[in-house]
C-alpha cells in the first residue's frame, strides 16, 4: 500500500532536539503568570473565556429575536429597531467574536505548540498584546449597547448606505464603534495569526514533516493563512465606511435623498462594498469551517481507533478548500445588482468547492467504517457535527446555484443553511473539541453524563430548530423581519400555522439555550471535582498527550523535545501492543513496551 | 445504539417533514416555473445524497460499535475508491449545475418586445413608473427630487412628460407579456421582492438593477422588501395586481402622468374626508411607520392617537390635538415623541389634504 511512504517514511533515529531552558521567558510573578502572560495556553485560556463570554451575550441576544419571532408584540420592550439591533449584534459576535477567536486564538494558541513539539508560539510577546488587542475591540463593541442611539442595527454585513444613515438604529455612534471594533479585531488578529503561521512553519520538531501534521493543525493552520488575506478587505472596507460617515467622502455613497434630506454623497458604489465584505466573508466561513474540519478528523480518528481514511486527500481537500474560497465571493451577491454575467463564474466555482467538501465527509464515514467506535462525549459530538454538516453542505448547494439562489436568498432559507454549517456545526465541533481536550487543560475530565445530556438536548434541539425553518424560507418569509404582519396584514401566501412554527421553533431554541448552563457547570465543577485524567485518557497518539505532566507547563515538554517517528493516525496497527502508537514512538519499539 | 437509532429517525422524520410539511413554494404566478424545476432536481439529488451517506453514517455507528475484543481495520487510504467517490460527485454536481445556468442564461436574457415598468424604493414605500404613450421612460436624477417632483424626474426631457407615475400602495401589470422591470432606490438597498414570481432583484442607489419575468396567473400579489433597509424594512409593502391586458389599460388611464402632476392637483382622491385621509396615508407612505392598529413600528401607533398624552424626548408632554398633528406632519422633527429617532421626513401638503389627513388620525 502507497501509504507506507506517509505513515513510516523510513526515517532512522533522530536527534532529540535539547532547547536550553533560557529561551522561553519565565514569569516571575503571578501578574505575569496569568494575565499578562507570554505563555500560548494561558493566552489561549484567555480568548477562550473572553469568546465564550461575548458567545453568552450572542446567546442572550438569539433568545431576545426568538421570543419576539414565536410571540410577535408579546415583548413591548422589542421594538422594530431593537430587533434589528439584535440580529446584528447577534450575527456579528457569534462569526468573529466567538468563532474565529475561539478557533483560531482559542484552540489555535493551545493546540499548535503542543501538537507540532514546540516549546511556546514563535513570537510570545507578540502573541499576548494579540489577546489584549482582542480584548479590548470586545470593549469597544460591548460600549456600543451604552452609547446614545444604541449599536447598529444594519445586519452584520453592514452594507451601506443604510449603515450610516439615520433610518438605521445606530447610525451615528453604534456604527462608528462596530468599525472601530473591527479594526483593532483584525490588527489584533494578525498578530496572532502570523505566530500560528511561522510556528508551524519553522518551529516543529525533528521528524514532524509538514505530511504528519495532525490535521487540526492543518486546519486551524490553513484557515489562518486565510484569515491573513481575508482579514485586510475587511480592515480597509471599514475604514473606508468611517471615512464616509466622518468626513463625509463617498466611498460607498452615491447620490442620495434620504427622509427627504438631499444629501452630500455622490458617486460612490455600494456594490463596491459589498465585493469587499464578501471578499472576505466568504473566506470566513472557512476561516471557521476549516478548524471545525481538522478538529474532526482527530476526534473521529482517535475515538473509532481507526486511522483517519485517506489522510493525503483530507490534507489537499484543506487546502484546495481554503484555495477556492478565495473565488467565490460573489456568491452572496447574485441579486446585488452586480453584472449577472458574474453568476455563471461564481455558481461554477461555487459548486467545485462542493467536490472537495464532499470529500471530506466521505472521508469521515469511511473512517468510522471498521472502526471500534466508542461513543465517547467527543465522539458523540464528532457524529453530531457530520451529520448537521452533511445537511448544511447540501444547501448550500442550492444557494450556490445561482438561479435556484434567486427565490431563496434572503429568506429563512438562508437564515436555516448558515445557521447550519457555520452555526450548528461549528458550535458542536467546540464542544466536541472541549470534551476532548479539557482532560489535558486542566488534568480532569468532564462529568460525562451532564455531557451526554448536554450532546442530546443540544444536538436534537438545534436540528429542529434549523430544519423546518428552511421550509418557510422556500415559502418565501424574508429575513431580518421583525415581524411578517406588517401595516397591510400578513401577506396571504403566509398561513396561520407559520405562526405555529415560529413559537416551536422559539421554544426549542429557548431549551437548547438553557442546556448550556449545564455545560458550563459542567466546565466549573469539574475542574476540582472531575475525574483524574492522566496524561492520556483517550489513548490518543498525537503529542499534545504525550508530555510528562498534565496540564503541561510552560515550555510544554520536558528538557527534551519529542521527536516524531510516524504521522498522527497509528491507530489500530496490525502487531502493535496497544491500539495506538505516538508519534514520538520510534519505528520497531511498537511491539515492545512502547510507552 | 441509541445514536443510531436517532439518526435513522431523523433523516426519516426529515424526508417525512419534505413531503407532508404545509410549508412549500407558494403556487407560480410567472414564467420562471424552470426555477422551480431546477430546485426540484437538486432536492432530488441532494436529498438522495443526504439519506445515503446518513443511513450509512449510522450503519457504521451500529455495526462497528466498541468491543475490547477487536481491532479497527488498518486502512490508511483506498485510491480506487476515493477516485470513484470524486466522479461520483462531480456527476451530481453537474447534473445539478448545468441546469442551473441554463436557466440563469434566460433569467439574464431579457426579450426585445419586453414592455417596461420602473419600480422606485425609499424608506419604506414603493412607488412606480410606466413609459406613457412613446414607451420610452425620461430621464431622473436625485438632484430633482423634491416634494413636488417625488420621482426625480428631469422637467426638460420630453420623454418624460408622458409617463405614468404610480405613488400608490398598487401596480397592475398585463397578464401574458413579458415585463423588464427596472429597479431604482432613492436611499438606501431594497429588494422587490414577492415570492409568487420567483425573480428577485436589489434596488441599489446610484444605479439601476433589473430583471424580468412574464406574468401568468392573475391575481393581487405581496410585494415585500426583501434587502434590509432600516428600521420600517419588514414593513416596506404594497401590492402588485396582475390582470389581463384591457383591465390593465382602463387602470392605467385613471393614473396621472408627469406632466399631469406638475400643472393641475389631480383629484387623485375621493370619498368621504377619512376615507380621502386614509389614501392619502397609503399613498404617501406613512404606513411604512405607523400602526392604524396599536402594534409597535418605528414611528407611534395611530390608534386613539388623538386626546392622549405624549411624552417628548426633552422631556415634556403634549396632550395630541390637531394643531400638533399638523405639526407632526409638516415638521415632524420640531418635537419628537420619547424614544422614537428623529427620522420622519417633513411633507408638504395642501390644506385640503391635511385636513382630510386629520379627519382620518381623529377617526382611529
Ligand atoms: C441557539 C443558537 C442560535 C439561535 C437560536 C439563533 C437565532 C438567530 C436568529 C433568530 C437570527 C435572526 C434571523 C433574522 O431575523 O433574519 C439569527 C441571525 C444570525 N445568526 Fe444566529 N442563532 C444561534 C446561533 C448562532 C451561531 C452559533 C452563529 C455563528 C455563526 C450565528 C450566526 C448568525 C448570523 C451570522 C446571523 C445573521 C445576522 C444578520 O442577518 O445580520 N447564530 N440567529
Ligand atoms: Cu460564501
Ligand atoms: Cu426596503
Amino acid at each position: 500500500m502507497a501509504i507506507t511512504d506517509v505513515a513510516h517514511d523510513a526515517v532512522d533515529y533522530v536527534r532529540p532536539a535539547e532547547v536550553a531552558e533560557e529561551e522561553l521567558y519565565h514569569p516571575k510573578t503571578w501578574l505575569g503568570k496569568y494575565v499578562f502572560s507570554q505563555d500560548a495556553k494561558i493566552i489561549a485560556l484567555q480568548y477562550s473565556m473572553t469568546a465564550m463570554a461575548v458567545g453568552l451575550i450572542a446567546l442572550v441576544l438569539s433568545v431576545l429575536m426568538r421570543l419576539q419571532l414565536g410571540f410577535p408584540g408579546v415583548f413591548s420592550f422589542i421594538t422594530p429597531d431593537a430587533y434589528i439591533q439584535f440580529v446584528t449584534m447577534h450575527g456579528m459576535i457569534m462569526v468573529i467574536y466567538l468563532l474565529t477567536a475561539l478557533f483560531l486564538g482559542g484552540f489555535g494558541n493551545y493546540l499548535i505548540p503542543l501538537m507540532v513539539g514546540a516549546r511556546d508560539m514563535v513570537f510570545p510577546y507578540v502573541n499576548m498584546i494579540s489577546y489584549w488587542i482582542y480584548l479590548f475591540a470586545v470593549i469597544l463593541l460591548l460600549a456600543s449597547f451604552f452609547v446614545p442611539g444604541g449599536p447598529t442595527g444594519a445586519g452584520w454585513t453592514l452594507y451601506p448606505p443604510q449603515t450610516i444613515l439615520p433610518g438605521t438604529p445606530g447610525a451615528d455612534w453604534g456604527i462608528l464603534l462596530m468599525l472601530v471594533s473591527l479594526a483593532f479585531f483584525v490588527i489584533g488578529f494578525t498578530m496572532g495569526g502570523l505566530n500560528y503561521v511561522v510556528t508551524v512553519l519553522q518551529a516543529r520538531t525533528r521528524g514532524m514533516t509538514l505530511m504528519r501534521m495532525p490535521l487540526t493543525v492543518w486546519g486551524i493552520f490553513t484557515a489562518t493563512v486565510l484569515a491573513l488575506f481575508a482579514f485586510p478587505a475587511l480592515f480597509v472596507a471599514a475604514i473606508m465606511m468611517t471615512l464616509d460617515s466622518v468626513i463625509g467622502t463617498s466611498f460607498f455613497m452615491p447620490a442620495i435623498v434620504s427622509m427627504g434630506q438631499t444629501l452630500d454623497y455622490s458617486g460612490g458604489s455600494p456594490v463596491l462594498f459589498q465585493h469587499l465584505f464578501w471578499f472576505f466573508g466568504h473566506p470566513e466561513v472557512y476561516i471557521v469551517a476549516l478548524p471545525a474540519f481538522g478538529i474532526i478528523s482527530e476526534l473521529i480518528s482517535v475515538h473509532a481507533r481507526k486511522n483517519i481514511f485517506g489522510y493525503r486527500l483530507m490534507v489537499w481537500a484543506i487546502v484546495v478548500i481554503g484555495g477556492l474560497s478565495f473565488i467565490v465571493w460573489a456568491h452572496h451577491m447574485y441579486v446585488s445588482g452586480m453584472n449577472p454575467y458574474f453568476g455563471f463564474f461564481f455558481a461554477t466555482t461555487t459548486l467545485i468547492i462542493a467536490v472537495p467538501t464532499a470529500i471530506k465527509v466521505y472521508n469521515w464515514v469511511l473512517t468510522l467504517w471498521r472502526g471500534n467506535i466508542k461513543l465517547t462525549v467527543p465522539m458523540l459530538f464528532a457524529i453530531g457535527f457530520v451529520f448537521t454538516f452533511i445537511n448544511g453542505g447540501l444547501t448550500g448547494i442550492f444557494l450556490g446555484n445561482v438561479i435556484v439562489d434567486v427565490p431563496l436568498s434572503d429568506t429563512y432559507f438562508v437564515v436555516a443553511h448558515f445557521h447550519m454549517v457555520m452555526a450548528v456545526s461549528p458550535v458542536l465541533a467546540v464542544f466536541g473539541a472541549v470534551y476532548h481536550w479539557y482532560p489535558k487543560i486542566t488534568g480532569r475530565m468532564l462529568h460525562e453524563g451532564m455531557g451526554k445530556f448536554h450532546f442530546w438536548v443540544t444536538f436534537v434541539g438545534l436540528y429542529c430548530i434549523y430544519y423546518p425553518m428552511h421550509y418557510l424560507g422556500i415559502m418565501g418569509v424574508p429575513r431580518r423581519y421583525y415581524a411578517n404582519e406588517g401595516s397591510t396584514g400578513l401577506p396571504d401566501w403566509i398561513p396561520e400555522s407559520a405562526q405555529v412554527l415560529n413559537a416551536g421553533i422559539s421554544i426549542a431554541a429557548i431549551v437548547v439555550a438553557s442546556v448550556q448552563l449545564v455545560f458550563l457547570y459542567n466546565l466549573a465543577v469539574s475542574t476540582t471535582r472531575g475525574k483524574r485524567a492522566g496524561d492520556n485518557p483517550w489513548g490518543a497518539t498525537t503529542l499534545e498527550w504525550q508530555t510528562s505532566t498534565t496540564p503541561p507547563t510552560h515550555g510544554n515538554f520536558g528538557k527534551e523535545l519529542p521527536s516524531v517517528y510516524r504521522w498522527a493516525y497509528d491507530y489500530s496497527v496490525p502487531g502493535a501492543k496497544d491500539d495506538f502508537i505516538p508519534q514520538n514512538v520510534p519505528a520497531g519499539q511498537e511491539t515492545g513496551d512502547a510507552r | 445504539m441509541v445514536l443510531a437509532i436517532i439518526l435513522v429517525l431523523l433523516v426519516i422524520g426529515s424526508v417525512l417533514f419534505h413531503f407532508l410539511s404545509p410549508w412549500y413554494l407558494t403556487p407560480i404566478a410567472s414564467n420562471w416555473g424552470f426555477i422551480d424545476d431546477t430546485l426540484t432536481i437538486t432536492f432530488i439529488v441532494c436529498g438522495f445524497v443526504f439519506v445515503v451517506i446518513n443511513l450509512f453514517l449510522a450503519y457504521c455507528v451500529y455495526r462497528f460499535r466498541y468491543s475490547k475484543d477487536r481491532r479497527a481495520e488498518y486502512e490508511p487510504e483506498n485510491k480506487r475508491l476515493e477516485w470513484w467517490l470524486t466522479a461520483f460527485t462531480t456527476v451530481g454536481v453537474v447534473a445539478m449545475l448545468a441546469p442551473g445556468l441554463f436557466v440563469w442564461a434566460k433569467y439574464v436574457d431579457v426579450p426585445e418586445e419586453a414592455s417596461l415598468v420602473e419600480a422606485v424604493g425609499k424608506q419604506w414605500s414603493w412607488s412606480y413608473r410606466y413609459p406613457g404613450e412613446d414607451g420610452i421612460l425620461g430621464t431622473v436624477d436625485v438632484r430633482h427630487i423634491d416634494a413636488k417632483n417625488p420621482f426625480g424626474m428631469n422637467p426638460d426631457d420630453p420623454n418624460g412628460q408622458d409617463d405614468v407615475l404610480v405613488s400608490g400602495s398598487e401596480f397592475h401589470l398585463p397578464l401574458g407579456d413579458p415585463v423588464k422591470v427596472l429597479l431604482r432606490s432613492k436611499d438606501v438597498l431594497h429588494d422587490f421582492y414577492v415570492p409568487q414570481i420567483r425573480a428577485k432583484m436589489d434596488l441599489v442607489p446610484g444605479m439601476i438593477t433589473y430583471f424580468w419575468f412574464t406574468p401568468t396567473l392573475a391575481g393581487t400579489y405581496d410585494v415585500l422588501c426583501a434587502e434590509l433597509c432600516g428600521s420600517g424594512h419588514y414593513n416596506m409593502r404594497s401590492r402588485m395586481v396582475l390582470e389581463d391586458e384591457a383591465d390593465f389599460r382602463a387602470w392605467l388611464a385613471t393614473q396621472p402622468t408627469f406632466a399631469d402632476t406638475q400643472t393641475v392637483q389631480v383629484a387623485t382622491v375621493s370619498g368621504s374626508p377619512e376615507e380621502q385621509g386614509r389614501q392619502i396615508a397609503e399613498s404617501q407612505g406613512c404606513m411604512g411607520c405607523h400602526s392604524i392598529d396599536g402594534s409597535p413600528g418605528v414611528g407611534p401607533t395611530w390608534k386613539e392617537l388623538a386626546g392622549r398624552t405624549e411624552e417628548l424626548a426633552d422631556g415634556s408632554a403634549v396632550i395630541v390635538d390637531d394643531a400638533y398633528l399638523v405639526e407632526s406632519i409638516v415638521a415632524p422633527n420640531a418635537t419628537i415623541v420619547a424614544g422614537y429617532p428623529p427620522i420622519m421626513p417633513a411633507y408638504q401638503l395642501d390644506d385640503a389634504q391635511l385636513a382630510a389627513l386629520i379627519a382620518y388620525l381623529n377617526s382611529l
